[in-house]
């Protein structure tokens, strides 16, 4: 368990195209007719989170940019509010990449709800600067939804690289 | 002489450039958007893009309404055919004075010279969904500019207004709600003719401004369109008063409005086109005085 909290273990390198697969999944499930539901988590940020602090060097502002970007014009919102709030979020993943490994699932749960509650709040700030409605708090319950599913979400996003070649009790590979 | 770093080592901009640069974009975009709503064409190249996500987003709700569709029973069936029979049986009778009132209506407008009333063409349309964006209430509809949804459009369905076409992609667009915080629609009280602008409020209701504290409407009044915007076409029922609250301290009164039509019942509507404009113009009768011809003139 030690381990498990800790990670020592050595992972193999990540695929790109499991990478893509999980963002577009996240993007899928944004995109889903939710209806005028409040609260609903914002699954794509959370995969692009997980990305920025596990692969900082292929997931980026960039990417984050362009994901945001789609969902503005997918979710019909105010163009540049998605891309705005998930270049912001890619970075302040980045900033904490090498820190927030060393914790284990749940305190990195809460740096998370941090990271998405600031994102969250400027998008707000801004909706609310651009004459848009208050939509009630429990448009910030998606963040703590999202926080939650953190542990889970990095233990099955984690289980491709864990697939160790030659399982070797001695090597921890 | 200088070394460069090997290229292992190259990683582009430092993250907080990266940032700045993609912060600033986005909010040129922003920008273009709200202020000045040049980006459209970029949303249209975006949605395109978009549409087979969306298209494969939309699956599981359709294949769930096909499974829900394919076991609702017999008797569901019987009882929503018998409900609508009763119904038709019901709008007959208006139907039917309706042609009289409407030939002996034609009779007196042509009487007083008014122009007669365009009818307008009208395209059916499924609601696909509910826009997920929680700041604003729209919902999307499964015809775009293919099908010559323009946007400015009013939609309606059975009972009422729903709102009006805001923006149009190529195979869908997307409804603002009349319960949407910056959509207005100009009213009038069906009982005394009283014109009024309602707003959308909170919790899908509309709020019914700039109405003096004394103005004769009362709980319970039906409101429908006024028809002096040009948009909406007159008659079209809206809304009922739920709540009316005089303040003396404040010269209007705050009215609370229910929408007659709701989007969460059926997802059937149709978009009505807004092609009734004016007749042009007549001509001006012939003048009679015989009309001057200038010459040009030389020189000068």
């Amino acid at each position: 368990m030690e381990l498990q909290a800790h990670p020592q273990r050595i992972l193999l390198p990540a695929k790109g195209s499991f990478i893509t697969l999980t963002l577009a999944l996240g993007l899928l499930f944004n995109l889903l007719p939710w209806g005028g539901i409040a609260g609903v988590p914002d699954l794509t940020a959370t995969v692009l989170a997980f990305w920025c602090i596990h692969q900082p060097r292929r997931v980026g502002i960039g990417i984050a940019w362009t994901l945001g970007l789609l969902l503005d014009v997918g979710n019909g919102a105010l163009l540049g509010q998605h891309a705005l709030g998930y270049s912001v979020l890619a970075f302040l993943a980045f900033a904490v990449h090498r820190r927030i490994l060393w914790f284990p699932p749940w305190q990195q749960a809460l740096h998370l709800l941090l990271l998405l509650l600031s994102t969250q709040l400027l998008t707000l700030v801004i909706r609310i600067a651009a004459g848009g409605d208050f939509p009630g708090w429990t448009y910030f319950a998606g963040s703590l939804i999202c926080a939650a599913l953190w542990p889970a979400l990095g233990y099955l996003l984690l289980l491709p690289q864990r697939q160790a070649e030659a399982m070797d009790e001695n090597r921890l590979i | 002489m200088e070394h460069q770093p090997p290229p292992f080592f190259n990683r582009g901009p430092a993250p907080l450039v990266r940032l700045a640069f993609f912060v600033s974009l986005a909010f040129l975009l922003m920008v273009l958007d709200a202020r000045f709503r040049y980006a459209e064409n970029v949303r249209q190249v975006v949605a395109l893009a978009a549409y087979p996500i969306q298209l494969v987003a939309m699956a599981p709700v359709n294949l769930f309404h096909g499974v829900v569709d394919y076991f609702s029973s017999t008797t569901a069936l019987r009882e929503e055919n018998s409900a609508l029979r009763a119904r038709q049986l019901r709008a007959a009778q208006g139907l039917l004075q309706l042609a009289a009132l409407q030939e002996e209506n034609g009779q007196l407008r042509r009487l007083l010279d008014a122009r007669e009333r365009l009818p307008r063409k009208s395209v059916f349309a499924e609601i696909l969904y509910a826009a997920r964006d929680p700041f604003s209430r729209k919902v999307v509809i499964d015809k775009g500019s293919q099908d010559g949804i323009l946007p400015g459009q009013p939609v309606i369905d059975d009972v009422g207004v729903i709102g009006q076409v805001t923006r149009v992609y190529f195979l869908v667009s997307e409804v603002t709600l009349l319960s949407d915080k910056d959509q207005a629609i100009p009213l009038q009280v069906l009982r005394n003719g009283l014109r009024a602008v309602a707003y959308g409020a909170e919790g899908g209701m509309l709020d019914l401004r700039f109405m003096a504290a004394n103005a004769d409407i009362r709980n319970g009044d039906t409101l429908v369109t006024s028809g002096i915007d040009g948009t909406y076409p007159p008659g079209l029922p809206v809304a009922t008063v739920v709540r009316i609250e005089r303040d003396a301290a404040y010269a209007f009164a705050s009215i609370t409005l229910m929408p007659t039509a709701g989007t969460d019942r059926y997802r059937q509507v149709l978009v009505l086109s807004n092609e009734a404009k004016p007749p042009p113009p007549q001509p001006a009768p012939p003048a009679r005085k015989p009309v001057r011809t200038k010459r040009p003139r030389k020189g000068g």
